[in-house]
């Protein structure tokens, strides 16, 4: 065990998998000499050598889909996209090729790779650099969607997607990458596919978040005399359902919280299924606490755009008060 | 021809093939019309170019990645005329995707024929891929990626050929020039003649080949693919042909393309000129060629009478191979 940071706990993962399986090959811009721009991929060219470790030409639809050419020709691609905004270059590749092949060809072909990208706010970096577009992804049947909010949660999580034979998107919260250290093991774990995590119990509300609204709503309930239950979902897709319909059984109460646009957000459709499942236990309406409908901000807006802990605060009060 | 490893065997199974792919196209046209068969992409007149890349290559072993117009080059590559059928009229046992995709979306694992989506050009990003696997794996394999002029403007295109050339990867660019993107013509489609030219900027071979000659197809092809091999990178391959067919069985080339124009090409029929070829060469005579005719109508009745007999995929399978794990 040591102490690391997140973007550290995804470096040990990448290193400890390109050691573990020679089929496993990094690809990005910027991964290999330069190590990547948040340094997650520093060293492994090094390591691995350039064959393992490839520097891209700057061009988001040959990086993934390269790696789905790679997949289905039996290596285990890790592709890097620098930031998630900058998949848009790359939908097709994402949407209707590596989540379709399997479907498309009845299962004889597959495309077992993984997309990571940085994605999220509270950085300073406006508009596209900061887009949380997870929801285009969830709706896009043959994806798995996953995102860590702890360095534990990175390593294990990393280890399940190279390992697992679907395509996986991989994101990752920059907000995150340095703000705290944890424990993460030297060796060897996965975390299963679809398993959520509960991050805090209670009784009256339930709070459901990903990514980088975790330690905020952590915050909110520290400060809270309200008791909450917390539900960090890892995977968005597919959603730990089980899960998150057993807290609102129990607690009658949710807020969703994300920091995706509001519009057709995910928050929508978890909303949505707790409402359609467990409508006898709610004492309120299902609440959600998101971004704006507009693209990013300016840094000046920023930290009212987002779910903060005041907004957070504010929805569970008028929650508790329906 | 001794040195370039074209047996007169070998000469009558490409002939063989080139015919075998116009009586299938043929067979598919009667099926649309009849109703059975959703939609027809022909590959008639593309014949020479693909049957003679096809023979260039270890069928069955290096990786093809074809689009919508390569009826010929997926049969010359093992595809039997069966599975061509089961895939046209949708039924389950269509080894290319159990009746999921449109006809035409050729995939097949065992015969090392890539899976395709419709949107043209994302196959050479994936050929790419494969190329850059088998560098890592050195398996020895070369891929090769089969595209349409039209398909050149996309930025995939360009993004698969620059990254192939930087890293001087075991690939194939394989251009089937006819002239037309459906009905936009490739005057409209790039301000250069030839899409061999573009080559020069990306750092690798622009070839241009008369694709109604297989035994040129095949000689330049066999030249690229030894040159992938030998870790010198990849060439783009421009075979000049012309379709004689509309786009699709849902096309009517009559809006774009004159009468004339069409005549003047089908006097170059690849089919009509090879025959013509090996019958002078004494590798073809009346008696073999009436027996490979036989030996094809039977084949296609039989395919023909096959599929429309096999079933179509049960609809409680709707969920499988969304996922496999």
């Amino acid at each position: 065990m040591s102490q690391m940071t997140m973007v550290q706990a995804i470096n040990h993962a990448l290193r400890l998998e390109l050691g573990r399986n020679e089929r496993v090959l990094v690809l990005g811009e910027d991964v290999g000499r330069n190590g990547g721009v948040f340094r997650a991929t520093d060293g492994l060219m090094a390591a691995f050598g350039p064959d393992r470790v490839v520097d891209m030409p700057l061009a988001e639809s040959a990086i993934v889909g390269a790696a789905v050419g790679l997949a289905m020709g039996g290596m285990c691609p890790v592709a890097e996209i620098q930031f998630l905004g900058f998949i848009y270059e790359a939908m097709d590749q994402m949407a209707s090729q590596a989540a379709r092949v399997r479907f498309r060809s009845n299962g004889r072909f597959s495309a077992p790779l993984v997309v990571r990208a940085p994605f999220g706010g509270g950085v300073r970096t406006p508009e596209v650099h900061s887009d949380s577009l997870e929801a285009l992804f969830v709706h896009t049947p043959g994806l798995y969607v996953v995102m860590p909010s702890t360095p534990y949660d990175a390593k294990g999580l990393l280890l399940t997607a190279i390992r697992t034979p679907d395509p996986v998107l991989f994101l990752e919260p920059m907000a995150l990458y340095r703000s705290f250290r944890q424990e993460v093991p030297e060796g060897d774990y996965e975390i299963p596919l679809g398993a959520a995590r509960v991050v805090r119990a209670g009784t009256q509300l339930t709070l459901v978040g990903w990514g980088p609204v975790v330690p905020v709503m952590e915050e909110a309930a520290e400060r809270s005399a309200v008791s909450c239950d917390i539900i960090d979902l890892r995977w968005l897709s597919p959603i730990d359902w089980p899960c998150v319909l057993a807290s609102v059984e129990k607690t009658g109460r949710a807020v969703v919280v994300h920091e995706a646009v509001r519009t057709g957000g995910l928050g929508a459709e978890v909303a949505a299924t707790i409402q359609e499942r467990a409508f006898l236990s709610l004492e309120a309406p299902v609440m959600r606490v998101t971004g704006y409908d507009t693209p990013y901000p300016v840094p000046l807006l920023e930290d009212d755009w987002l779910p903060n802990l005041e907004r957070i605060r504010h929805a569970i009060k008028r929650t508790m008060e329906f | 021809m001794a040195d370039n490893g074209l047996t007169p065997e070998l000469m009558k199974e490409m002939y063989y093939y080139m015919v075998l792919s116009r009586a299938v196209d043929d067979r598919m046209w009667i099926l649309n019309r009849q109703g059975k068969a959703p939609v027809v992409y022909s590959s008639n007149g593309h014949e020479a170019a693909q049957v003679g890349s096809a023979f260039a290559l270890n069928r069955g072993e290096d990786w093809i990645c074809p689009y919508y117009r390569d009826l010929a080059l997926v049969l010359a590559y093992g595809m039997s005329v069966r599975d061509v059928m089961l895939h046209l009229l949708g039924r389950a046992q269509d080894p290319n995707s159990g009746g999921r995709q449109m006809p035409a979306h050729w995939g097949h694992r065992q015969l090392h024929i890539l899976t395709g989506g419709s949107v043209v050009a994302t196959q050479d990003v994936h050929a790419t891929g494969l190329a850059l696997a088998s560098k890592v794996l050195k398996d020895g394999r070369v891929s090769v990626a089969y595209f349409g002029e039209g398909s050149t403007s996309q930025g995939e295109f360009h993004e698969a050929l620059n990254f192939a050339a930087v890293h001087k990867l075991p690939v194939i660019f394989f251009n089937e020039n006819n002239g037309y993107a459906i009905s936009v013509p490739a005057r409209k489609q790039m301000a250069v003649m030839d899409v061999a030219a573009r080559a020069a900027g990306y750092g690798m071979p622009g070839v241009i080949v008369d694709g109604n000659d297989p035994l040129k197809v095949y000689e330049v092809t066999r030249e690229a693919a030894e040159r992938a091999r030998s870790g010198d990178g990849p060439t783009l391959i421009e075979a000049k042909t012309y379709r004689f067919v509309p786009h699709s069985s849902d096309d009517d080339d009559r809006a774009y393309r004159s009468r004339e124009e069409v005549q003047e090409w089908k006097k170059r029929d690849p089919l009509v000129m090879f025959e013509q070829r090996l019958t002078e060469d004494g590798i073809l005579n009346d008696d073999n060629l009436t027996a490979m005719r036989q030996q094809i109508k039977d084949l296609v009745n039989d395919a023909t009478d096959f599929a429309e007999q096999a079933p179509l995929p049960d609809p409680g399978t709707l969920y499988a191979e969304v996922y496999g794990s």
